[in-house]
């Protein structure tokens, strides 16, 4: 969804001088003429702003006063791209949700890529060229850089890692040690759909589906519920890896609170449902890119959820549990059937089963 | 979700449960061969829906745990050999042998895959002519069709560098062994869905006779495991025995002959050992002499390995039926899913793991409220 300032690269073409190697060579990371023209040609165009185009060891930043957020990240999918996404796509948009999620507004962002030898280039300048897009659609910049490359066989291509820094919303307090009983658990759309997205293309597994990733910066969903309801959200995650059921528990081991959940009321996709029964595996748990729980108090949970499905990316938001003072650090769901399972951590990656 | 959705419906289920309480006049302890129908059971709470007294007993059929430890251990033996791409399900990763699992092995530069097929492993022999592919074919009837496939395909092209290391598993045979121990409780059997889509049910009759025992071909779904369960209690409760089909929208008597066909083309009985219940006779297939040459175990010739059970591990008494899994006295404590110490932990069919992951560890008072918090 680029707004329209977002800048075009659909007609986007190496550049002269990176044509010479079509593919990622030692020299691109050794700070010489090679990695210059990467960055001349590739980098400052796609990223461009004031604070990169000092091109110094550092970027000046400028910030309002207030308390600031960081965070980083490190992104190591596979494959690189993937219905409805990218790993650039991944890298700028996780990165931005781990700050929104703390209550802080994104600003700045910084990149570093360790490249493989032999990578093409014109996959790097679409990975490049989809981190500009995300950054312009979340409103943050990519102040500074770096780029390493490591030799064939030692990577996989391409691993991204952002850091990001934001300013901390005034009045908002929230954290995964604050969730309270009574609190109202919402989320703001389907589950599971990066990682059936994922799967579906992943070696060896490729099933034909119209799964596609929910990758998106959240930041602006967020600050639609914090401006209409803030000083009542009392802690907000996106739940990536581990899925719904790690971020819960983990707010419920933080906030020595039990959650309860209702099976039915959770929105998972009926081409995600359907992938999961054929490999065994549980959409609880599979992973997500662009979504976020909160924990809103009862009073304002309503109006929570109205804010969330007037944008477009809360549409399917949903209201899916409560916080109880039983079972502390536990959570529970409630089954079709009527009956209560708990829901443990995933230990490890989930694995398909035999049969 | 068609077809899966209509066997969900939490409103039917009551109606169905109603009726179990209804029929259900005394005390019965059923059997679900199955560890998907454990699985299943556990996850929506069927066993919490029936009236006290009607008692699951999760059986011995997760492919995963019964495969034997002196098995694994040649299965990560071969997969730490150089020129060996070892391809296997996913969840006989995490399976313990005696020092190390599947996924230490890969850790330690063990080419080891998860493949969805044994025909995804005969594909990358093709691909890869200077390894050699080796599948870890464990399973019940239910998988056997698939990896027979593989080797006879890989017989027609001609493939020297693809093999199968075959641990499978029968289930009749499994009925038979537990209904004839001095310590058995089981009074019906729920018998497994998917391995009667592929035999059909003809070899049940004659062991519901033998042994007086109600055996319902039931599915997966809550329903389906309702109306087994509800098709057993009947029998049981007229004192009748006889074999019945609740899963017709899957299984004939007949079973699929063509996969049968390739079944007896490719594997011959063979004396199984069964990890925590002892050797079976008869109970499992191996290769036959045609297509011996496929064979892992005679590829690599794996000797001295020195295999030792753990101890404190409950692992038989739980797949037996005779003890439910918190009562081993490792459970939960020495034994979690993160530090399985038997196999059934490992799994997801396992009954341990079911048990941990759906929290049976939870006491009832502790259910109840939850429950009640939802109300």
């Amino acid at each position: 969804m680029p707004d329209n300032t977002a800048p075009d690269f659909s007609s986007w073409s190496c550049p002269l001088p990176l044509r010479d190697y079509p593919t990622i060579v030692m020299g691109h990371g050794g700070g010489g003429k090679l990695g210059n023209e990467l960055v001349e040609h590739l980098f400052l165009p796609a990223f461009r702003n004031p604070a990169l185009e000092n091109l110094g060891d550092a970027a000046v930043l400028e910030l309002s006063s207030g308390r600031l957020a960081m965070s980083t990240d490190s992104f190591v999918v596979q494959p690189l791209f993937f219905p409805g996404g990218s790993i650039g796509e991944l890298a700028v948009n996780g990165t931005v949700n781990d700050l929104s999620v703390s209550g802080a507004e994104p600003k700045f962002l910084s990149a570093s890529f360790i490249l493989e030898e032999g990578f093409p280039l014109v996959h790097l300048a679409a990975v490049v060229n989809s981190m500009a897009q995300a950054a312009a659609w979340a409103g943050v910049r990519i102040v500074t850089g770096d780029t390493k490359v490591v030799e064939r066989g030692h990577g996989d291509g391409c691993y991204i890692n952002t850091a990001g820094v934001g300013v901390l919303r005034q009045g908002i307090s929230v954290g995964p040690n604050r969730a309270r009983v009574a609190d109202v658990v919402l989320v703001s759309g389907t589950i599971g759909d990066h990682g059936m997205a994922i799967m579906s293309v992943r070696e060896g597994l490729e099933f034909e589906s119209q799964i596609r990733s929910d990758c998106a910066a959240l930041n602006g969903l967020i600050a639609d519920v914090l401006d209409a309801v803030g000083p009542s959200v009392h802690a907000m995650r996106d739940p990536t890896r581990g899925g719904l059921a790690s971020t819960l528990n983990e707010i419920a081991t933080s906030s020595n609170a039990g959650i309860e959940i209702d099976e039915a009321t959770v929105p998972v996709r009926s081409e995600v449902q359907s992938a999961c029964e054929l490999l065994g595996l549980d959409p609880v748990y599979v992973a997500n890119e662009g979504k976020a729980v909160f924990f809103v108090a009862p009073e304002a949970a309503d109006r929570a959820l109205e804010v969330l499905r007037a944008h477009p990316l809360g549409r399917e938001a949903a209201r899916i549990g409560l916080v109880t003072a039983q079972h502390p650090r536990m959570l529970v769901a409630r089954t079709a059937m009527g009956a209560n399972r708990v829901i443990a951590t995933q230990i490890g990656e989930q694995l398909p089963r035999i049969c | 979700m068609k077809y899966l959705n209509e066997f969900r419906d939490g409103q039917v289920a009551k109606r169905m449960a109603d009726e179990i309480r209804q029929v259900a006049t005394r005390p019965w302890k059923i059997m679900e061969v199955c560890g998907g129908q454990t699985h299943s059971i556990i996850r929506n709470g069927i066993d919490q829906m029936l009236p006290p007294g009607i008692e699951m007993i999760h059986g011995p059929g997760c492919p995963v745990c019964v495969t034997p430890l002196a098995l694994i251990d040649k299965a990560l033996a071969i997969a730490a050999q150089p020129g060996v791409i070892f391809c296997s399900f996913g969840d006989m990763l995490r399976v313990p042998g005696t020092d190390a699992d599947l996924f230490q092995i890969k850790g330690r530069g063990g080419d080891v895959r998860v493949v969805y097929s044994p025909l995804d492993a005969m594909e990358l022999a093709v691909k890869n002519p200077d390894k050699q592919v080796v599948f870890f074919g464990v399973g019940f009837e239910t998988t056997a069709p698939a990896n027979s496939m593989s080797v006879h395909i890989a017989k027609q092209r001609g493939l020297k560098n693809f093999s199968l290391l075959v641990s499978h598993v029968l289930v009749p045979p499994a009925i038979e062994a537990i209904m004839s121990s001095p310590e058995n409780q089981v009074q019906a059997f729920l018998a497994a869905g998917h391995v009667c889509s592929v035999m059909g049910f003809w070899e049940y009759p004659p062991l519901a006779d033998k042994f007086e025992i109600p055996i319902v071909v039931t599915g997966f779904e809550p329903l389906d495991l309702l109306d087994g369960i509800r098709r057993a209690i009947i029998q049981l409760e007229k004192g009748e025995h006889h074999v019945e089909n609740a899963y017709e929208r899957i299984v004939t008597y007949a079973g699929n002959l063509e996969a049968q066909r390739l079944l007896a083309e490719v594997f011959e009985l063979t004396d199984r050992s069964w990890r925590g219940i002892g050797t079976i006779p008869n109970s499992g297939w191996r290769l036959n002499d045609h297509y011996r040459a496929f064979d892992a175990e005679e590829r690599f010739q794996i000797s001295g390995i020195r295999t030792v059970e753990s101890l404190l591990c409950k692992a038989g008494d739980v797949l037996r039926g005779a003890i439910k899994p918190e009562l081993c006295p490792a459970f939960g404590k020495e034994c979690t899913p993160r530090h399985p110490l038997g196999a059934t932990m490992v799994s997801s069919e396992g009954a341990c793991a079911a048990y941990f992951n759906y929290g049976r560890f939870l006491s009832a008072e502790e259910l109840a409220h939850a429950g009640a918090a939802h109300a």
